[in-house]
């Protein structure tokens, strides 16, 4: 680890001076993430400046028109915990428990979270190609070991998997990015926050240069009454996704009003398909439905090898956590499959 | 016979809390790199991001210029070394030719060790490390055990062949036997690499006293064995170099032999004449030793009532291509059931990869999965529960030497456990158990372990204030040694534990073998006793001498120590203390030193042996393949257990390291790189605890009078050799799906 300059931002306008006017800066939130990059030599920066002390970021609070926003500094944990989000947005409770491990959910900020690098082993080892890293340099994954990479919106040049749990639920729930910047304040729709690798794989999304979250909103509805998220990995806690699934449902009896489906662990973005969802509007909530619609989802699905799995297991998941849904008293901690 | 009685506060059999438990839990405990050392520099390993070449150039300048950077060592400057790979070769040493770091500009494996950065702060030598640029030439590699299959050949012998025979030749005629049996079975396994992964990282802290004096603070399991390695390879004498382990954080294996953090940490201690500390990080924790792969490939046949007529068992695994590390994996089927017919080939493919080595239950575990889903297998075909096929192949014997056992109380182990779990619920159908969407499957397997006894020698005191002070260079790897040593010794002097002070993890102190083998308990507990029974003739001697002594004409086997006292059995009103036996001799110190070992020649008629059945129930997702091994039973037969409590806990352990072997556990190695690419605890998974559920241990009364003087024979290893087998069978019978590979992927059962 080089040395470096630390600072510490007393407001969100400080710290997008700060990191626009520091050489090589970067922010620290719950430092989860970074400082493993750090130790690894993946990222070397000259300066780094402190965000845990942004007291606007740091809340959950309800917005006039109903929404909730989530303050991007405050710790994935206490969201998780919080009574409103533990009431009102279940999915994104149980889909944050699900992630990482108590210690860490405990340091990891909202704001972070979103932000967080691929776990490709070959990303993590800075003397092998990775075109996400050193771009040009190539792929060994997609002819390598494979077993955790992405089945859907790959590209030529990179097929790594965002690793969130959280933000699998975000996305299905539709959230907005709140971000602020050297030229102001813009936000961002969760669909579009994060992109897929095409021959940019250097870029997760679309924050640009000295940007910073400052929070996330979510809309009013909550899908309190349908939901669950399922993940499926190689040990029953402390591993990301092989292949998760957050299903929000809004149910007419047996009928499905509106339906929200995001997978996690299969490509480089929480991935959706409006087409499902469309598909699955008034239809009866049961598993031909859900399988007929898992079909839609992974029509374009591709597997790399050891991957190849994936495509039938996502579809068996996004068919079990449909179901799921339907009696969320049915999930288990961990967001393991139902008893 | 003629006994001195000891009538004691008996704490052998009691499930004594382990005595630094406290210091542990608390973080008083200190271990290799955390002892405080004044003007201490620091190390860091640069290795070789090639895996087979040369280094042509080193760039250091922008490193050296780094502040607080005092000097890297590399194959170009290093100090002069000695010249003979003897002098190199430790005492766990494979046939071949020892891994010397730094000895010239050839890379045998990536991840090798080719620079040292020394520096003021640790952060600033990883830094620096970062800031040297090698030059390569790279030549083509062999990684891939699969690949390479055809290459394979049998292992030289040497030194280590003696722990780690060979297979025995064959009996009969195994290929005329099964092709003409009435029931036989053929199977294919394959293991993966794993490493062993101490939580504690491997780190050395050398304090330069000058002279040629070292004081050693180190990751080991063997404290001499790492004393002898670096006064041979450094020139030092050895009273001049003390190796220091009192605590050491989980061992499994990878602390057998000297790791290259502890030559780095000296040469750059001789060098610098510095206090140096070397500390690996966790990925450097996968640039050395690890458990082989394998591939296994069995022929078992019975007759028509399921009696076992043939058995093949063929193994090939991954070696270095500089020593041949051998673990025996094919011989382990003959120990436990008798065949007229057996065949057992093992050889080694070597590939360019670090040199493997022992690994929690070495071969055994490895064998014993493929023997135990063999087996399984077989009671399928013969339609005979898998538990009364074990019963029909039983023997008290050791088929494969055509020997007895000291003690064999496997049958004991089978029906306890079986029973403690409830076996007989068991419909043999697969997929015939369910529980609302997940299928049910019991499974079980038997496991068998050497029980070995290395040399050890004790010096056992009686000091001034009456209490016992023992001194062995043992180290306790988190196994409990310290305690169980306490506790034996306190029994045969009647003292109470407080008043007994084993002092170990030295190697100033009396030889220890290294910590390995489940050996322990036997070794140096033995020298325990061997030394308490001089101690005692000693203090009765003395006792004797004292003017009026009431023991003046009295026998040996007419007294009882008990409570720091020498007492008449016929009335232990008449008494005298240790602490007056010590003030009558002037208040000097009663010792004694004494060498246990191994009966050779009285042991020479027998096979010895642990054994453990283990029965796991499994629940597997029927429509996602997730599984759970939601209960597990393994009882074990160990001899005499000294510590219920920590005897216990090591079963316990080794039974989650089977849950670990089944489900999760492996090394990846990226073939076309040439190097692991999961080398980190993120991505190497072991379990965590949500994937523990309901562990229960049995010990099975087995009194083994023959063995040694305590009749125990160690339970390190057991509790791991039969649960990968009972969890893939359990498998199995949830899914009706035989995954012959280790780790079992939970989508491969979709």
């Amino acid at each position: 680890m080089n040395n470096f300059e630390f600072k510490q931002a007393t407001d969100t306008r400080d710290a997008i001076d700060l990191i626009n006017h520091l050489p090589e800066a970067a922010f620290v939130a719950g430092g989860t993430n970074i400082i493993d990059l750090w130790k690894y030599n993946l990222t070397n920066p000259s300066s780094l400046v402190d965000i845990n002390h942004l007291h606007e970021n740091a809340e959950i609070s309800i917005l006039e028109n109903g929404n909730i926003r989530l303050g991007a500094a405050v710790k994935n944990a206490d969201t998780a915990y919080h009574p409103l989000i533990a009431q009102k947005y279940p999915l994104l409770s149980k889909a944050i428990l699900a992630g990482a491990s108590a210690q860490i959910r405990n340091m990891a900020s909202n704001g972070g979270n979103l932000l967080q690098r691929t776990r490709c082993y070959y990303f993590y080892d800075p003397d092998v190609p990775c075109n996400k890293r050193k771009p040009g340099s190539g792929c060994p994954a997609k002819d390598g070991y494979n077993r955790m990479h992405a089945i859907l919106g790959t590209s030529e040049a990179c097929i790594a998997v965002f690793p969130s749990d959280m933000c699998i639920a975000l996305a299905a729930l539709e959230a907005t990015v709140n971000v602020s910047g050297p030229n102001g304040d813009r936000n961002i729709p969760f669909s579009q926050f994060h992109r897929l690798p095409g021959d940019r794989p250097d870029l997760d999304n679309t924050l640009d240069d000295g940007e910073i979250i400052t929070s996330i909103d979510l809309p009013e509805e909550g899908f309190a009454d349908h939901y669950s998220y399922l993940k499926l990995r190689d040990r029953h806690s402390y591993a990301f996704a092989l292949v998760s699934v957050a299903t929000a449902l809004k149910l007419n009896g047996n009928m499905i009003e509106s339906a929200r489906i995001a997978l996690g662990g299969v490509a480089h973005k929480p991935w959706r398909s409006v087409e499902a969802e469309e598909f699955l509007k008034d239809k009866e909530a049961n598993a031909e439905n859900f399988s007929a619609a898992a079909d839609i989802i992974l029509r374009d699905a591709k597997g790399f090898g050891y991957n190849d799995f994936k495509i039938e297991l996502s579809k068996k998941a996004i068919i079990r956590n449909g179901l799921m849904a339907l009696n969320p008293a049915s999930q288990l901690p961990g967001a393991q499959p139902s008893a | 016979m003629k006994h001195t009685e000891i009538d004691t506060n008996k704490t052998v059999g009691k499930p004594i809390s382990r005595l630094e438990g406290k210091l542990k839990v608390t973080g008083t405990a200190k271990y290799a790199a955390e002892y405080d050392v004044h003007n201490l520099l620091y190390g860091y390993v640069v290795n070789s991001t090639i895996t087979k070449g040369k280094i042509l150039s080193i760039d250091l300048s922008k490193a050296l210029a780094l502040p607080g950077v005092i000097e890297v060592l590399s194959h170009e400057n290093r100090t002069k070394l000695a010249w003979f790979d003897l002098q190199y070769t430790d005492m766990d040493a494979p046939p071949g030719t020892v891994f010397k770091p730094f000895y010239d500009e050839n890379i045998l494996y990536n991840g090798q060790p080719i620079a040292l950065v020394v520096a003021e702060s640790f952060e600033m030598a990883r830094y620096a490390a970062t800031q040297i640029t090698f030059d390569y030439s790279e030549e083509p590699f062999q990684t891939c055990l699969d690949h390479h299959l055809d290459s394979s050949r049998v292992a030289k012998k040497g030194f280590a062949t003696a722990l780690k025979p060979p297979p025995p030749p064959p009996t009969g005629d195994f290929e005329k036997a099964y092709q003409n049996a009435a029931v036989k079975v053929e199977t294919e396994y394959r293991h993966g690499t794993e490493h062993h992964n101490p939580i504690e990282l491997f780190a050395t802290t050398t304090i330069y006293q000058g002279d040629g004096k070292l004081t050693i603070y180190d990751k080991t399991q063997g404290t001499i064995n790492n004393q002898l390695y670096v006064a041979n390879i450094f020139g030092l004498k050895y009273k001049n170099v003390q190796v220091l382990a009192p605590f050491v954080g989980g061992g499994f294996g990878s602390g057998l032999r000297p790791q290259y953090q502890l030559f780095l940490c000296v040469m750059a201690a001789l060098h610098l004449k510095r206090n140096v500390r070397v500390v690996l990080d966790r990925k450097q924790m996968f640039s050395f030793t690890h458990r082989p792969p394998t591939v296994q490939n069995l022929r078992f046949a019975t007759d028509t009532d399921g009696k076992l007529m043939a058995m093949n068992h063929s193994s090939k695994s991954e070696t270095s291509s500089f020593e041949d590390y051998f673990e025996p994996i094919a011989s382990w089927s003959h120990r436990l059931y008798p065949a007229p017919n057996t065949l057992f080939e093992q050889e080694l493919v070597p590939l360019d990869v670090y040199t493997p080595m022992d690994m929690r239950a070495p071969g055994g575990s490895t064998a014993l999965h493929a023997i135990e889903c063999t087996m399984d297998e077989l009671a399928y075909k013969l339609d005979i529960d898998p538990l009364e096929f074990r019963l029909i192949n039983y023997t008290e014997m050791d088929p494969s030497a055509e020997k007895p056992y000291t003690s064999k109380a496997l049958k004991a182990c089978y029906l306890e456990a079986a029973e403690k779990f409830g076996w007989e619920k068991r419909t043999p159908k697969p997929r015939s158990m369910e529980r609302g969407n997940k299928l049910v499957g019991y499974g079980m397997a038997t496991g068998i372990w050497d029980a070995f006894q290395f040399p050890s020698r004790v010096e056992a005191m009686i000091t001034a204030d009456g209490k016992m002070i023992l001194n062995n260079a043992v180290t306790d790897i988190g196994t409990g040694t310290f305690t169980v040593m306490t506790q034996i010794a306190a029994d045969e002097l009647g003292l109470p534990m407080e008043d007994v002070d084993f002092r170990y993890g030295d190697s100033k102190k009396p030889f220890s073998m290294f910590q390995g083998g489940s050996a322990m308990t036997s070794s140096t507990g033995v020298a325990i006793v061997v030394a308490a029974k001089e101690l005692r003739k000693k203090l009765l001697k003395k006792a004797r001498e004292i003017t009026d002594s009431p023991f003046k004409k009295v026998e040996d086997n007419e007294v009882t120590f008990k409570n720091g006292t020498i007492a008449l059995k016929h009335d232990p009103n008449v008494a005298v203390s240790f602490k007056e036996i010590i003030a009558f001799n002037k208040g000097k110190t009663i010792k004694t030193t004494n060498m246990g070992k191994p009966h050779m020649l009285k042991l020479k008629k027998y096979s010895m042996a642990t054994h453990s059945a283990s029965f796991v129930e499994v629940e597997v997702d029927k429509d996602l393949g997730t599984v759970t091994v939601t209960r597990a039973v393994t009882a074990v037969a160990a001899g005499k257990i000294i510590n219920p409590k920590t005897a216990k806990s090591q079963i316990y352990g080794s039974m989650v390291w089977g849950i670990s072997k089944a489900l999760h556990e492996e090394t990846i190695m990226d073939e076309k790189l040439g190097k692991y690419i999961n080398a980190n605890l993120g991505e190497y998974h072991i379990p965590v605890h949500a994937d523990i559920r309901q562990l229960d241990v049995i010990f099975a009364e087995e009194n083994d009078e023959l063995i040694n003087e305590l009749g125990v024979k160690g339970v390190g290893e057991i509790g791991l050799v039969g649960m990968p087998a009972a969890i893939s069978n359990a498998i199995y019978h949830a899914t009706g799906k035989r995954i012959n590979k280790l780790p079992i992927h939970f989508d491969e059962l979709l």
